[in-house]
């Protein structure tokens, strides 16, 4: 299985490279991608270098464009597709049926993938996106579980990656806009979830709340650890009951899944984290790189090593993993 | 009432955008479904929009049961389309998709890429969670046999004016303009968790919120709706009042998604505001009324979904 992982810069493809990823996924500097954060991605000549960088060492580079255009923001989308292909990238990532048309129409040789983002969660949506812009690979939201997936694999026309590792969204990617409701911006229009830029952080008495548009999503008590406040990890009153109603502040952490991935047919594992720091990268990949030798090497004995489990979960969001859609309560 | 039934300006109302109800998001028991659309049959829509397109447990309505359904509101002059689910993800679920996608006798609203796979090349709809953000994605649909897209519900006017410039021939443009908005769909069951119960187990707790579970924050805004694996908004879009707006831009069909109470009476504000019996800005005020929470139309305005411009 080949370890896909976040680049959010240089420095942290070139962590990745270095520490055993065999593909690295990057974006453009702007909102054509669901990682539109201040500061992060790459403006073109940091591109050609990691590139070269990461081929220089045999490591494949994917681009994402994954957000959705409209009408009047077409043509950047047409210029980011025609200079990815320029750039000759193993692979371009996108969601929108527009813009994949254009990209198999204008560059029929260019390996496409589908996005995350595109939200196909079966294989009649794979044969879909197959039979009309050729695409060669598909990423699966985080809603199936392991058997699904074996499913979804056994019937589909294109090789399946599956994330494995980092922040976890709860909801199907491509069609959850509860960013977007509270800020107007969401990861298919603005390519952020949950934008800094509508973040408040107001000290009270009591300790520390959180508003995102405005809207309290968190009320930490002093002392408490606060984590980022993305919209569907916050924390709300349902019927008199004060919990995290929809999801926890958790991470996914499925290594111990890797055996079942494998049987099931996954081709490449995916590690989230684009907005993360070279330092983060560097240690995922390597403990990710390390698990999955360590399973190549000896399938049938496979089980994650307690230090690589401590270490991941140390940075992990809410310091806390799950299988999330991978096991039982969700499903 | 009386007093403003006098008929507006000619000018806003030449052109008259079709109504049509989407399908009941919530799980309600199947005399609520039956005694509902009983009174749709009656009800001045012209399309309806029928199907579970939440949750594949929610078997109170069986897909014979939609069909019958759809056969008396067709006698009724209704056009009736079959509505899929919108998250597909066991097998048993495509085998159902299967089923409505493969009848002929009325038209199929697709809410998944899946759903879009086995239509092409039959007259097909989209709703609103098949992600349609420009005319070039139109474009692709409508050879595919597309006859009707419905805009995404974070797409702003000016989005819309877009597309409507630039769309093929031959597929009408449809707008949600009432209901709790449509925010997200999961793997996860939130109101089985809220009742801490695993989703293979739910014991169909969701039938014991019609209209959705509200979410408050912890300053007591309403804010969200859980509804089993899908989370909609706690205000209820209102677009009546962009009804002028909505002529100028050839908009075909303005859509109603059900709630459980005073839908008869929701049905007629529209009707009458798009009969030019009723201004649109005072059926607006109306509405609010009838809302379970209250109103928002922030997205149209290309603001925060949540946002209430108008109210």
């Amino acid at each position: 299985m080949e370890l896909v992982c976040p680049a959010g810069n240089l420095p942290a493809l070139k962590a990745a490279v270095d520490n055993g990823a065999n593909a690295v996924y990057i974006g453009f500097r702007d909102d054509t991608n669901a990682r539109h954060f201040a500061g992060l991605n790459f403006a073109p000549n940091k591109m050609v270098e990691g590139i070269r960088y990461a081929r220089g060492k045999g490591v494949r580079v994917f681009i994402a464009l994954n957000t959705y255009p409209r009408p009047d923001g077409f043509g950047r989308f047409e210029q980011a597709v025609d200079k990815a292909a320029d750039l000759g990238v193993d692979a371009l990532i996108a969601a929108d049926i527009g813009v994949l048309d254009y990209a198999s129409r204008t560059h029929p040789t260019l390996n496409l993938h589908l996005s995350v983002q595109g939200s196909a969660t079966n294989y009649e949506a794979l044969r879909f996106y197959h039979e009309h812009f050729g695409i060669r690979r598909a990423v699966l939201p985080r809603v199936l579980s392991i058997s699904q997936v074996k499913h979804v694999i056994d019937q589909s026309p294109v090789d399946i990656e599956v994330f494995a590792f980092g922040s976890l969204c709860v909801m199907v990617e491509g069609r959850c806009i509860l960013s977007s409701y509270a800020t107007g911006r969401s990861p298919n229009t603005y390519g952020a979830c949950s934008p800094a830029s509508h973040v408040e952080w107001i000290e009270t008495d009591a300790g520390l709340d959180t508003r995102l548009g405005g809207v309290l999503i968190q009320r930490h008590p002093k002392g408490e650890n606060v984590g980022y406040p993305t919209l569907c990890k916050g924390t709300f009153n349902t019927d008199g009951q004060i919990d995290h109603a929809i999801e926890d502040a958790v991470s996914l952490n499925a290594m111990e899944l890797l055996p079942e991935m494998k049987a099931a047919g996954v081709k490449a594992v995916k590690i989230e984290g684009r907005q993360r720091s070279p330092v983060y990268v560097a240690q995922v990949t390597k403990i990710w790189r390390e698990a999955l030798d360590s399973f190549e090497r000896s399938p049938s004995s496979f089980a994650p090593k307690p230090e690589w489990t401590a270490a991941l979960g140390k940075v992990s969001e809410g310091a806390q993993t799950t299988l999330g859609p991978y096991h039982r309560p969700w499903q | 009432m009386s007093a403003l039934q006098t008929p507006i300006a000619a000018a806003q109302g030449s052109h008259r955008p079709r109504l049509s109800l989407g399908p009941i998001t919530y799980y309600w028991p199947k005399e609520q479904v039956n005694a509902f659309y009983a009174m749709v049959a009656e009800a001045p829509v012209d399309i309806v929009y029928l199907g579970e397109t939440i949750c594949s447990k929610r078997n109170q309505v069986r897909h014979e049961d939609w069909l019958a359904i759809a056969e008396r509101l067709a006698e009724h002059g209704k056009e009736v389309v079959l509505s899929t689910l919108t998250l597909l993800e066991a097998e048993s679920e495509l085998k159902r998709l299967r089923a409505i996608c493969g009848q002929d006798r009325f038209m199929v609203e697709a809410n998944d890429m899946g759903a879009v796979h086995l239509l092409a090349g039959r007259p097909f709809a989209i709703g609103p969670s098949v992600n349609c953000y420009n005319d070039r994605t139109l474009g692709v649909l409508a050879r595919q046999g597309l006859k009707r897209w419905a805009l995404p519900v974070e797409l702003t006017r000016e989005t819309l004016e877009q597309m409507q410039r630039a769309k093929p021939a031959g597929v009408e443009t449809e707008v949600m303009a009432y209901g709790r908005l449509p925010l997200a769909y999961s793997a996860r069951c939130f109101t089985a968790r809220h009742k801490h119960l695993p989703k293979d187990d739910c014991r169909d707790v969701c039938m014991d919120y019609p209209d959705g579970l509200v979410v408050n924050t912890q300053d007591e805004q309403q804010f969200l709706v859980l509804n089993g694996i899908q989370t909609q908004s706690a205000h209820t879009l209102n677009l009546l009042a962009e009804l002028p707006a909505m002529r100028e831009l050839g908009v075909d069909i303005l859509r109603i998604s059900p709630q459980s109470q005073q839908m008869d009476q929701v049905i007629e504000l529209f009707h009458q505001a798009l009969s030019n019996v009723l201004d649109p800005a005072e059926a607006s005020i109306r509405l609010n009324a009838l809302m379970p929470v209250g109103p928002c139309d922030g997205y149209w305005h290309g603001k925060a979904g949540m946002a209430a411009t108008a109210a």
